[in-house]
This record gives C-alpha cells, sequence and structure tokens, in this order.
C-alpha cells in the first residue's frame, strides 16, 4: 500500500494576490489582473499585456545576504517557501533535515538576471558578469535555494516541462513521499516579464497581440487569439499522510490522489492529442470514476487549436457538458511552471469553500461541447477535481486532486 | 586612473552591494579580525567582492587573495600593498 500524499501548506504568489487569502478572495470573484507591462517598455513589441505581481519588494521580506543573488522568480519562490512553512504550522527545524526535499519545476529560469548579466558581458566585459550568474539564471536555483535556506537535505530536483511543468514536479515529489520522504516542498515559478524574457516568449508563437486586457487572453471563446503571460506561481507542502498525522497537521487542503503525463505524437501524424490519454491514467492512478469529478481546471491555451483539443479531450472522458470546466488564469495569465500549482490551490480552495471560480471575459464558443463557468463563481460541491496542463513541445499532464475526510 | 587607497569602509561598501549582509552580522562592529566565514561570507560571495574590487580599482587580484586573507583586517592591507606597488611603478 502506498503512503498517501497530501498538501498542508500553501504558499503562493500571483498577479491577483500575494498569500492564500489574497488569491482566493480575488479569484472567486473574478477579479482582472491582466494590464499593460509596467516592469518595462513594451510599446516596440507586439505584445504588451501581462500578468504582472505588484507592490512585491523582496527586501521586505528576504535577508540582504539573498538579493545579489536572486532573481526575481527567486525571490518570489523563497517568500512563498515561508508562506508555506507557516501556513502548515512547521517550521523546517521540527523535521529531520534529510526526510524533507524541494522538487520545483521552472520553464525559463532567471531570465531577469541573465538579461542583466549578458548586458553587462557584451557592454562592459566579462569582468563585471556577476559572480552569481553561475547559478541565478539556472533552472534549478529555486529548489536549491529553498533547500539551502531552510535546511532541506533530502530528495530534490527540478522538473523542466513549460506549462505542464509544474504538475509534473508535483508528481515527482508525490513519488519521493511514496519512497519515503515525510515532507517535500513542490510547485513552479516563473517570472520573465523582461525584454529578453518577453521576446522568448513571442517567438514561441502564441501570444496574443491584443491591447484590451479584458478581450485578450479567451480560451474556449470564438474570438480566442492567443494567451497573456504572467508572472508567479505556488508552492506546496506535500506531506506523507501518516507523518503529518503524527505531527498533528492543522491545514489539510487535499490529496494528490492521482497523477498520469503523455507526450503528443509527431506533428502532422494525424494521431490523437495526448491530453484524453494523460486524463484517463490520472483517473485510473487515483481509482476515480469520470462522474465523481466535481471540476475540471483547464489548462486552456488560448488558441483555437489547442482549445478545440482540449475541449475534444474533457467531453471525450466526460460527455458533452459533462463535468464544470473552469480556467481562472484568464485573469493572471498563464504562469508556465507556477500555472499548474496556482490550479491545485484553487481546486484546494473550491473543494474548501464549496465554489468554483469563473473562467473571466469568456464567452462560450458553440463550437465546444463543455460547461465552462463563465462570469460569476459557481457553488457545488466539489469533492475531487481535476487539473489539467499543457507545455509547449508536446507536454500533457493531469492531476487529481481529492478531499480529505 | 587608480584610487589609492583601500578602507575598511570600501571593503565594507563593496561587501553590502555585491552579496548583503547576512542577519546577525553587524558590519559595524568589530569586524576587522573576524574570518569572512564567520561573517556569512562564502567562496562565492567573496568572488564577487574580488570582482568588484577589481574593476572599482582597477586592479587585477590573484586568485588566492581570500585564501590568504582571511580577515578584513589582512586583506585591507593586502590591497593597499597592490595599490602601492602600482603607484610606485607609474
Amino acid at each position: 500500500m502506498s503512503a498517501k500524499t497530501i498538501i498542508t501548506g500553501i504558499g503562493v504568489a500571483t498577479p491577483n494576490g500575494l498569500g492564500v487569502d489574497d488569491f482566493w478572495a480575488a479569484t472567486r470573484v473574478g477579479k482582472n489582473a491582466i494590464d499593460r507591462i509596467t516592469r518595462f517598455d513594451a510599446s516596440s513589441y507586439p505584445s504588451q499585456l501581462a500578468g504582472e505581481i505588484r507592490g512585491f519588494e523582496a527586501s521586505d521580506h528576504l535577508p540582504s545576504r539573498l538579493i545579489p543573488q536572486t532573481d526575481r522568480m527567486t525571490r518570489l519562490a523563497l517568500v512563498a517557501a515561508d508562506c508555506a512553512f507557516e501556513d502548515a504550522g512547521v517550521k523546517p527545524g521540527d523535521i529531520p533535515e534529510f526526510d524533507m526535499g524541494v522538487v520545483t519545476a521552472s520553464t525559463s529560469g532567471g531570465f531577469e538576471f541573465g538579461q542583466n548579466e549578458l548586458q553587462k558581458l557584451w557592454s562592459q566585459g566579462s569582468q563585471y558578469v556577476s559572480a552569481y550568474q553561475s547559478f541565478a539564471w539556472f533552472y534549478a536555483v529555486n529548489s536549491g535555494q529553498i533547500s539551502i535556506r531552510n535546511g532541506m537535505r533530502g530528495p530534490s530536483g527540478v522538473v523542466v516541462s513549460d506549462h505542464a511543468g509544474g504538475l509534473d514536479a508535483i508528481a515527482q515529489a508525490r513519488r519521493q513521499i511514496r519512497k519515503g520522504s515525510k515532507l517535500i516542498f513542490s510547485g513552479g515559478f516563473d517570472a520573465s516579464i523582461c525584454p529578453w524574457g518577453w521576446v522568448a516568449q513571442i517567438a514561441g508563437g502564441r501570444l496574443s497581440t491584443s491591447d484590451q486586457p479584458e478581450r485578450a487572453y479567451l480560451p474556449f471563446d470564438a474570438a480566442a487569439g492567443g494567451y497573456v503571460p504572467g508572472e508567479g506561481g505556488a508552492l506546496l507542502i506535500l506531506e506523507d499522510r501518516q507523518s503529518a498525522l503524527e505531527r498533528d497537521a492543522e491545514n489539510v487542503y487535499g490529496e494528490v490522489a492521482g497523477y498520469g503525463s503523455t507526450f503528443d505524437p509527431k506533428p502532422g501524424s494525424g494521431r490523437e492529442p495526448g491530453l484524453r490519454r494523460a486524463i484517463e491514467v490520472a483517473l485510473a492512478d487515483a481509482g476515480v470514476e469520470a462522474g465523481q469529478v466535481d471540476v475540471v481546471f483547464a489548462d486552456a491555451a488560448g488558441t483555437p487549436q489547442l482549445d478545440r483539443e482540449e475541449a475534444d479531450a474533457i467531453t471525450a472522458v466526460f460527455g458533452p457538458a459533462g463535468v464544470p470546466v473552469t480556467a481562472p488564469k484568464t485573469m493572471i495569465g498563464r504562469l508556465y511552471s507556477g500555472a499548474g500549482p496556482v490550479d491545485v490551490v484553487s481546486a484546494v480552495l473550491a473543494i474548501r469553500e464549496g465554489l468554483i471560480p469563473p473562467t473571466t471575459n469568456v464567452v462560450l464558443s458553440p463550437d465546444y461541447d463543455i460547461d465552462l463557468v463563465t462570469g460569476q463563481p459557481r457553488t457545488a460541491s466539489v469533492r475531487t477535481a481535476l487539473v489539467l496542463a499543457r507545455g509547449y513541445g508536446g507536454f500533457n499532464s493531469a492531476v487529481v486532486i481529492r478531499a480529505v475526510d | 586612473m587608480s584610487k589609492q587607497e583601500f578602507t575598511i569602509e570600501d571593503l565594507k561598501r563593496i561587501l553590502l552591494e555585491g552579496a548583503g549582509a547576512d542577519e546577525g552580522v553587524d558590519l559595524d562592529g568589530d569586524i576587522l579580525d573576524a574570518d569572512f566565514e564567520e561573517l556569512g561570507y562564502e567562496s562565492l560571495a567573496l568572488l564577487e567582492t574580488g570582482g568588484r574590487i577589481e574593476r572599482e580599482y582597477g586592479i587585477s587580484l590573484d586568485d588566492e587573495i581570500f585564501t590568504e586573507n582571511r580577515t578584513p583586517r589582512t586583506l585591507v592591507v593586502a590591497i593597499n600593498t597592490y595599490l602601492g606597488e602600482l603607484a610606485s611603478a607609474a
């Protein structure tokens, strides 16, 4: 019998909220946080909207030793890690250091830090590049910094699979708990709203070029024309259920009950995309029938073809309009590796409150046979939630989150 | 044109700019004879600090500068020795 993996702490930082309470207060009512970019002058770029985290001063939260050596995404992740510990009512030293690990996901690494150092390299010379460039840009840096700051020396690592990465990291954390770790930090953060990060995202070819915050990111809408990027993410404290019971964990948000991941076939092969199979594998892993799922948090890519693929997969598994579907990421944009963990946070809060947050701004296209929760939040008894995420290049991941009695 | 003197105040400023200060360490306290490691500066922080001193003073330091000088007092002396050699060679 495998150990059960439960979520006992949350640290979240998104464009519409820092911390669980702020985030949920905004998300449950559909508060928009997409707006014009303020972090740099984006007026010459074809895409000028983003979900930015405003008013975050890292030096208010972190010691000065960490500031020169960290990218923005790492600062957000470190602060979120502190919040998650507090939320879980556990301190780093409470658990033996080799029983705690960190598995995070990353899509871009520390782009803004890297940009600054590369600018110094070509404008001033190599001797002007920070010694911290050796790791501050690196995909694994969030896992490393969280591990060092909190003395967590158990199984750790990083997963890089674009937008699917945050769910893949949670799955990897669950594997480590099944192998005997007591507590694993998991989740993802990305923050690449800087010129270099921005052109890299534009080059992906899927960004919205709309300049209207309320009309720019419209998954499953007839007017869908790409997505808006956002920054931030979430960190979850995952614990072995038995171990959490032994320490009288105060906050039990839910169980990571199932996981499935697949890879899309070669483009042009004519074969079915992998998402349906990822969903089926996750449901089977959780021992859940399609009819028991109360809500699906969609990947919501926001382009006609990807929306079509996702709607088809959901309809194939659940039947026409067979399950409520929502995409609260329409408020904040796509957070890359942070997106899946943030949707998991929304899922456990939906379970706790009995309320499905809305997909904002979208008018569901009649082309899709799904029950999309648009406009207003919907009250519902939520016991089991499915979270989907797809990454650029063919990654499909699905996680089942279940209420814990 | 290089500056002529390197003081403990210069070192503290450069340490703060390049690597910050550990919680619980007061750089304005009596740190002259404290080991850099005790002050919370590991090898990478010292590499960054050395790079900043080199850029600001237009000098090139030996790789061993921090292994041979473990405290602010000896480091300040060593760097001033470099600066002095540079000035007399000019």
